[in-house]
């Protein structure tokens, strides 16, 4: 066996000392974040961790008091949710962000829309119905998902099957990143482990995930490795598959320092 | 964990509950059954009814709510309710003809004053709505008041006459074979096509929908909400102004107490057509449908002779009725 050298892994997205106050709060104390491609990379935190901080300002709901973001080694700065999306940076949040009443492919497009060529879309500004719903099954059949009409209202899917839409939204328009906020957080078991699946086939088409969770047996089953926020900063990386679940919990919440861990429970 | 594909059962291929894509389709049913059924009751009540020219005269006597009704149902889509309707419709008549009799104005520019007198309210509407972040009921309360004080003040509460025949045209009729039709009632028909056409099939048209049913959602997404909730009032208080244009073209004058009823009747319709009052769903046909059911039953209980009050009460009847089966029917589909 040759020695081949270890290429360092390629950095999709850094985050270097990010500071977010609130007021008298300091939501962020000078985090650190470092995504590479081709990962499935776990947030994971207690409460007031500054995680949803973090997530806010990679996503580019917030922009950071402090600190800089890089993207592909390019320094940005996101005034909007907009911003970070036109840099191919993709949020799934929480409450989806979806419009139930409307049909699936409607929601898939929803502030992309297609218009038809020609005179159609540009004096009448048509919509191009059947190439969206074209676009929404290929889309989804690339991710496995399997819904049969794309036509149908998103309220008529199971929660699960609502998330998964939101998920191949994102994974359809996202250049390099997609967050993904608490995905499984109201599914059950098996609608939870589908998501889950599906989050694996985006990893695998490519795209670099963030996955913020607090469920510790889904994060184990997916994630590369995973990074611990603590008291608005980052207290380590870990690697899923040299430590347990109660000792990363312990980190979490401080009982464990990350100095007294062996060191290939680190992933940094 | 290899579940996975196979698991994820495609959705009931029947499921029940609105396909709205199909666009006339289950949602508009239940208006249409109704003004069917109200046609035929009324056509065993009097032998008057089924006729063309009786018809023609529903279609010309519901003209003004119904293109009131366009503006409404836009605002009511966006999870919005505008009470000002019919009272902007009377202050954009009392300008059009006022600027025509008293400032010697010529006719086409009058009608562009009223109409942008009525979009200018809606404006207002629509920034207190989205800048100031006031609950749409209390705005257009607001500005129901102030519009009618400023119609009541600036035609001295008179009517206007002597108007130019160019105000009155659209009140002017041709003929289809043996039956006259008002030209109010293509106009009409024509902004229902148009509004038709916008929201359904462009991006403009379905954000609308989509603000109406999550608003928080849009603003994720990158729809400029604000915006479109900005252009649905002011684009409803144009409309009021074209329907004052054609209130002023069927009575011949400019009436400051035009409008009173025609506030909550423009509202009815936009119920009974099946447009769901918290946003987001319902057909703009079924507005045109249910101011057509309002204007049946007010034809045909006129023509049994009954008195106008129990048309009112007949109305409001109508309207929970609408409403009830609207969350029935919502309530099964889940």
């Amino acid at each position: 066996m040759s020695a081949v050298p270890n290429t360092p892994p390629r950095v999709v997205m850094k985050a270097t000392a990010l500071v977010k106050r609130y007021g008298q709060v300091v939501a962020l104390d000078g985090t650190d974040f470092e995504l590479r491609a081709g990962e499935i990379l776990a947030v994971i935190g207690d409460n007031g961790a500054g995680k949803s901080s973090l997530i806010k300002a990679l996503s580019g709901a917030t922009t950071p008091d402090s600190g800089s973001i890089e993207l592909d080694g390019v320094v940005t700065r996101f005034r909007s949710p907009i911003d970070a999306r036109r840099a191919g940076i993709e949020t799934v949040y929480q409450d989806l962000a979806v419009a139930p009443a409307m049909t699936i492919a409607e929601n898939l497009f929803l502030g992309r829309e297609m218009r038809r060529p020609g005179w159609r879309g540009s004096v009448l500004r048509m919509l191009d119905k059947r190439r969206m719903i074209e676009e929404s099954v290929a889309r989804l059949a690339e991710l496995k998902v399997g819904i049969r009409s794309m036509s149908q209202a998103l309220e008529t899917l199971s929660g699960g099957q609502r998330q998964c839409v939101a998920v191949a939204r994102a994974a359809a328009f996202a250049k390099h990143v997609v967050i993904m906020d608490e995905p499984t957080a109201a599914l059950g078991v098996k609608e939870g482990g589908m998501v889950l699946e599906l989050i694996r086939r985006v990893r695998d088409r490519g795209l670099a995930v963030v996955l913020i969770s607090h469920n510790m047996p889904h994060v184990f089953e997916v994630a590369d490795r995973i990074h611990v926020a603590r008291l608005g900063k980052r207290a380590t990386v870990l690697n899923p598959k040299k430590i347990g679940m109660s000792d990363t919990v312990a980190v979490m919440t401080g009982a464990l320092r990350p100095e007294d861990l062996p060191a290939d429970a680190l992933a940094h | 964990m290899s579940a996975g594909a196979s698991n994820m059962k495609a959705d009931k291929p029947n499921a029940p509950g609105p396909h709205w894509p199909a666009g006339l389709s289950v949602a508009v049913l239940g208006p249409v059954i109704a003004l069917v059924l109200a046609c035929a009751f009324f056509a065993t009540q009097s032998d008057r009814f089924l006729s063309g020219s009786n018809f023609s005269l529903i279609l010309q006597q519901e003209a003004v709510v119904g293109v009131i009704a366009i503006g409404q149902t836009l605002v009511i889509l966006t999870g919005g309710i505008d009470l000002s309707c019919g009272m902007l419709m009377a202050l954009g008549g009392i300008i059009m003809t006022r600027f025509t009799t008293t400032l010697g104005m010529p006719p086409l520019l009058a009608i562009a004053c009223g109409i942008g007198a009525t979009a200018l309210f809606g404006l207002v509407n629509g920034l207190l709505v989205t800048r100031i972040r006031l609950p749409s009921f209390i705005v257009t309360l607001g500005t129901m008041n102030i519009a009618f004080a400023a119609t009541q003040l600036y035609s001295g509460a008179q009517t206007v006459t002597d108007l130019p025949p160019l105000l009155t045209r659209l009140g002017d009729t041709f003929s289809i074979g043996s039956t006259e039709f008002a030209w109010s009632t293509v106009a009409m028909l024509a902004l229902y096509g148009a509004a038709w056409f916008i929201l359904r099939e462009t991006a403009a048209g379905r954000h609308v929908y989509a603000v109406g049913n999550n608003p928080e959602a849009t603003r994720l997404v990158g729809i400029p909400t604000q915006r479109v909730l900005l252009v649905v009032y002011v684009v409803a208080g144009a409309l009021y102004g074209v329907a004052s244009l054609l209130s002023v073209a069927r009575t011949g004058v400019g009436d400051p107490n035009a409008g009173q009823t025609d506030n909550l009747d423009a509202i009815t319709a936009v119920v009974l057509g099946g447009t769901s009052l918290f946003g987001g769903r319902g057909v703009i046909v079924g507005s045109l449908v249910g101011a057509l059911v309002v204007g049946v039953f007010r034809n045909g209980l006129t023509l049994m002779g009954v008195s106008s009050i129990y048309q009112v009460l007949v109305t409001g009847v109508l309207v929970i009725l609408a409403v009830t089966a609207d969350q029935l029917s919502r309530r099964g589909a889940r």
